[in-house]
């Protein structure tokens, strides 16, 4: 029989709280079943005993157990809402890896360019960010190891954090029905130790990092045409925001809000420009949806993370 | 209490008049507007539902005894699991208890001759036969594999079938649902006897009140999310799929602010059954009548306010799932005041073991196992884990059918002599509730383990590791469905060679007792008055013998 | 055991089960045997339709949640998309209902005073400017097919800023709207065969009441969606 691995802290605080449910569960299944049969067999018609006078005033111990349900009730909402919180914190310094879900098979892809299908090689002990998403129709990737699980969307991506610590093989699992083989939608994240990671990688490696794919694609996709990026890019008749150093920094919008322009606010800006438009400029970026593969995007999202603020010349400034 | 010239004038009448015997034409029962008929004929469609939908099941659980999953391809498996759902939640599980023991004994209970709208009652079953008529052509001929939740944008751009039919049939369905409740709401409201307060309605009518409330206000969101995905999958406007700038997650909101209340469409009225059952078995008023009543209505209220814990892992907000999920321990918490009131009534009472007690007695362990599961899922971090898994599924189906098929069984079986004027062979149904209960938990509880273990739903082949316990689980499906089998066959048998039932074989309280069995299609001969509470059984220290 | 007591139809301030014997046989004979009498019958048919008026809220109400997130997150593209609409048709449209609505009131009141004739030249009036409505209704449906607002491959305007969403809201919710005006045409249609018969008098109006209930929340639907059809971004 299938017995149930451990492989991160978020597992083990999950466990607890399930032992501590299941016990809660057990305890009151205990009191009712109890009750129930003594008062049955105590209580049976030709028992013959002396059943004496009923209780009068009953609201007490209505008002007794409702309030003690409440109250037990409350306790293990804010136990499981706080871990649930902890669970979905970003993490420091992460290393972020993007899953791509299609009917019926995961393509992973490393910030190094190095893919994988239907499995997942990450370093122990180490943060690990999964950007998700989906090309179709909605997935779900589940790490019953991790207890974690994620629905994959089309055309939006989904941030889930990982902190493994413990070398070994786990089960994925597809965990939204997709369609036909949505039971074959399985594989296997494989926790190694970093130098076996970094071992990996090397004998994985692809040709060209994701970062330089997405630099490939930023020129072939038109978008240097308007936005500078690096050295070059920008400079013609329409003005559009500098993508040096954008990761991370807060962008002031139209509509007087400020966000801050993480990997969900760049897939969104390509995707969908006229939503969240930048103060001071024009909604005239045009939408790349349905032009950009979501592949291509992780890319492109991939290069625009790695442009650095102080990576141009003293001579130019943004615009 | 009947002396044997009482009995004898019972059954003398019985055969002279019954609303059974007054018409014996086909077209009298298929146009009637009693509504002991119209209970009938609704109860013949539920069955056939029911041993539909099981049938389907059957195949899903053969299929799961070897991990690859060998007896049906992936594609089959998919339909069946779909048909499963689609048959049990809409043409079983929300019309079952309301239209059959709701429409026959709610009139009666409440001394009435009819229901407010007969021609809307039988209406009512017409649309529910063609709903079902359709859905089962679609179900059949084509298949539609998308499961009962029909999730965009897989059931909108990429599944093959016959999904509009089916669509449809669960439109028209929702339109009996609608009538029904209606109907309900407003017999309650208008045609109580003189001296029947609200707070003398018998628990079954206050269950069914709120169950009513939840039919005619959840069930048009149903239709309107029905539409808009029809529509969506016939012109591919976008609406659901966001390659063409919709949003698929909206599809989950709109299906599931019907399909949550909705559970509780299907519990509430065994609630309700429970009420009856257990005063008259332990013959003992009822403990806490207030706090059962008001359960009943803020379950229907706060059920309204939940669905979001469907989508907890869905790409909600986090505060969304916070919200969802105080909420969702929220309404749990007016279900434990019930049990705990029941566990108090058979305190001090005077326990008798007839099979609709024992379904009871079995309904409450089941119950309070589901519902207790449910926790799990309501809580955040742990329904990170356990969504979409087999936990889930033996969660919603220890209520579902543990719960609510053993509260049907119970209400059957309790109210089968005022029906058919025919008693049941107590012996048999006392066996058939025990197999039950047993072969329910075999099935099941395996399920929760599989599910912790990490295995998904809606899987047609699985990891060898998982086989044991799926084994386990199937071999209680087998036993589970004998168990069926046992009332369908005894209580056909008794029909034709029951004892004749007494007007009121268990000394019940109720005015449904107070007439003859089966009852005269205009039901009473006068209008009761009402002078006192319901199950006004004698007081324990009033009584001198047991 | 509750007592059983023969009661008085009516006794105890509650509504007896059935007949009290004070209608006239005229009107008897359109009772239920489950009524004491046709004032309990007539105020259960009103709560009755009450109710259902509740669950076409919800129904409709489900369709303008939609519309109201799809005007939240794209705000631009539905003003611009809405601005397509053809906004003579609509107002006039709104009009015709309003009119339509004022007739079958007058009708209803003639009801009230037995005048079944009257009634019927209402009932007749009420469904003209139905027909008229629904006539004009599916003219707009062909121009703006014409002019590519059906969402869909050949849309006009930019799919993805909510233009295409807008547009759906437009058609299903209009097409809704549609189908219960035909509903209504045909529920008309009944109470003018009633009217033709005599049906009606001042003691029994039921269900040209109930009717009237119907065509009024029908064209509140109308009211509601017109501006958030019409007007908005205008």
């Amino acid at each position: 029989m299938i017995g149930l691995a451990t492989a991160s802290d978020g597992a083990r605080e999950t466990d607890w709280l399930l032992g501590s449910l299941v016990g809660a569960s057990a305890l009151v299944l205990a009191l009712v079943m109890g009750l129930m049969f003594i008062y049955v067999i105590r209580y049976r018609h030709g028992s013959g005993l002396d059943r004496g006078s009923v209780a009068q005033k009953t609201w007490r111990i209505e008002v007794g157990w409702t309030a003690a349900t409440l109250a037990v009730f409350f306790g293990l909402f804010i136990w499981g809402a706080n871990l649930f919180i902890r669970i979905n914190l970003p993490q420091d310094n992460p290393l972020t890896i993007n899953v791509v879900g299609k009917q019926w098979m995961w393509k992973i892809e490393h910030p190094g360019g190095e893919k994988e299908i239907n499995a997942l090689h990450i370093p122990v002990g180490r943060n690990v960010q999964l950007l998700l998403t989906s090309e179709d129709v909605i997935h779900d990737f589940g790490l019953p190891a991790f207890r974690l699980k994620r629905d994959v969307l089309p055309g939006r991506l989904e941030a889930m954090w990982l902190h493994a610590d413990k070398v070994g093989d786990y089960r994925v699992f597809c965990d939204q029905f997709c369609g036909t083989d949505h039971s074959a939608m399985i594989g296997t994240v494989t926790v190694m130790e970093p130098a076996d990671y970094q071992a990996w990688l090397e004998r994985n490696g692809a040709s060209t990092s994701l970062v330089a794919a997405g630099q490939a694609l930023f020129i072939r996709y038109g978008c240097a045409g308007c936005h500078q990026a690096g050295l070059s890019g920008g400079g013609g008749t329409v003005r559009a925001p500098s993508l040096n150093g954008l990761f991370g920094s807060p962008v002031p919008l139209a509509d007087g809000t400020t966000v801050t322009a993480d990997e969900k606010y760049i897939h969104d800006s390509i995707l969908y420009p006229k939503l969240q438009v930048v103060a001071s400029y024009d909604p005239v970026m045009p939408s790349f949806q349905s032009v950009i593969a979501e592949e291509d995007l992780v890319r492109i999202v991939a290069y625009i993370k790695s442009l650095d603020p102080h990576a141009f010349a003293a001579g130019d400034r943004p615009q | 209490m009947s002396t044997t010239t009482e009995r004898s004038l019972l059954t003398l009448q019985q055969r002279a008049d019954s609303y059974l015997t007054d018409e014996r034409t086909i077209w009298s029962w298929l146009l009637t507007t009693d509504h002991k008929r119209i209970a009938l004929l609704y109860f013949a469609s539920i069955t056939a539902f029911f041993f539909l939908g099981g049938a389907a099941a059957a195949v899903m659980r053969l299929n799961l005894v070897t991990p690859e999953g060998l007896l049906v391809e992936h594609e089959m498996y998919n339909r069946l699991f779909t048909m499963h759902g689609v048959i049990m939640v809409w043409f079983f599980l929300v019309p079952a208890i309301p239209v059959t023991l709701g429409n026959f004994v709610t009139p009666l209970m409440l001394g009435a001759r009819d229901l407010a709208f007969p021609r809307v009652n039988l209406t009512s079953w017409y649309l529910f036969i063609a709903g079902g008529v359709m859905a089962l052509t679609g179900l059949a001929a084509g298949g539609v594999d998308t499961a009962w939740t029909f999730y965009t944008p897989l059931s909108t751009g990429y599944s093959h079938g016959w999904m509009m039919m089916v669509c449809l049939g669960i439109i028209l369905s929702g339109y009996s649902s609608i009538a029904t409740g209606l109907n309900f709401i407003v017999t309650i409201h208008r045609l109580r006897p003189p001296g029947m307060t609200w707070y003398r309605l018998p628990l079954f009518l206050w269950s069914l009140y709120a169950t009513s409330v939840i039919y005619v206000l959840a069930t048009p969101v149903l239709t309107m999310a029905m539409i808009l995905l029809m529509f969506e999958r016939f012109f591919h406007v976008g609406l659901f799929d966001p390659a063409l700038g919709g949003d698929p997650v909206m599809f989950q909101h709109l299906f599931w602010f019907y399909s949550h209340p909705a559970v509780y469409i299907m519990i509430l009225p065994g609630f309700g059954v429970v009420s009856e059952v257990i005063t008259a078995f332990s013959r003992k008023g009822i403990f806490g009548y207030k706090f059962i009543a008001w359960s009943s209505v803020s379950i229907a209220v706060i059920s309204f306010f939940v669905w979001g814990h469907h989508m907890f892992v869905a790409g909600t907000s986090i505060y969304s799932g916070i919200a969802f999920s105080l909420l969702s321990f929220m309404v749990s918490v007016p279900s434990a005041i019930k049990v705990f009131n029941w566990l108090a009534t058979l305190h001090k009472g005077f326990i008798r073991f007839n099979a609709p007690m024992l379904y009871i007695l079995g309904f409450i362990g089941l119950f309070t196992i589901g519902g207790l599961t449910g926790l799990f899922v309501a809580s955040l971090g742990t329904d990170l884990h356990l969504h979409d898994t087999y936990f889930v599924v033996a969660h919603f189906h220890y209520i579902m059918v543990g719960a609510m098929v053993s509260a049907f069984f119970a209400g059957l079986h309790y109210w089968w002599p005022k029906i058919t004027g025919k008693m049941y062979p107590e012996i048999w149904g006392q066996i058939a509730a025990a197999t039950i209960f047993f072969g329910f938990n075999m099935t099941f509880a395996p399920q929760f383990i599989l599910g912790y273990l990490g295995m998904p739903r809606r899987y047609a082949s699985y990891d060898p590791g998982y086989q044991v316990l799926n084994v386990v689980s199937s071999l209680g499906a087998v036993v589970l469905a004998v168990a069926y089998l046992m009332p369908l066959i005894y209580l056909t048998w008794s029909l034709f060679a029951g004892k004749d039932a007494p007007s009121n074989p268990w000394e019940a309280t109720g005015l449904e007792w107070q007439t003859q069995s089966p009852p005269r299609t205009e039901n009473f001969a006068f209008t009761p008055v009402i002078t006192g509470p319901p199950y006004n059984y004698p007081r324990p220290e009033q009584r001198q013998h047991v | 055991m509750s007592d059983l007591v023969p009661g008085e139809p009516g006794a105890g301030g509650y509504r007896a089960a059935w007949h009290s014997g004070s209608d006239s046989a005229a009107v008897a004979e359109h009772v239920g045997f489950q009524y004491a009498g046709i004032g309990h019958q007539t105020g259960t048919a009103q709560a009755g339709l009450w109710l259902f008026l509740a669950t076409e809220l919800l129904f409709f109400g489900g369709l303008f949640l939609l519309y109201a997130v799809d005007f939240t997150r794209h705000p631009g593209g539905t003003l611009a998309a809405s601005r397509e609409t053809t906004l003579w048709i609509g107002a006039l449209n709104s009009v015709i209902l309003l009119c339509s609505s004022g007739a079958y009131t007058y009708g209803l009141g003639l009801a009230r005073r037995g005048d079944n004739r009257g009634l019927f030249r209402m009932v007749l009036l009420t469904a003209a400017l139905g027909t008229v409505f629904l006539l004009l209704k599916g003219y707009e449906w062909y121009d703006d097919i014409a002019r590519h607002l059906f969402p869909g491959p050949t849309f006009a305007l930019p799919a993805a800023d909510g233009g295409a969403l807008f547009w759906c809201f437009y058609f299903v919710a209009t097409g809704l709207h549609g189908v219960h005006m035909i509903i209504g045409l045909v529920l008309l249609a009944w109470i003018g065969t009633g009217a033709r018969k005599r049906r009606y008098s001042s003691a029994y109006y039921t269900p040209v009441e109930g009717v009237g209930l119907y065509w009024s929340f029908v064209d509140m639907v109308w009211i509601t969606l017109f501006p958030c059809l019409y007007l908005v971004g205008r």
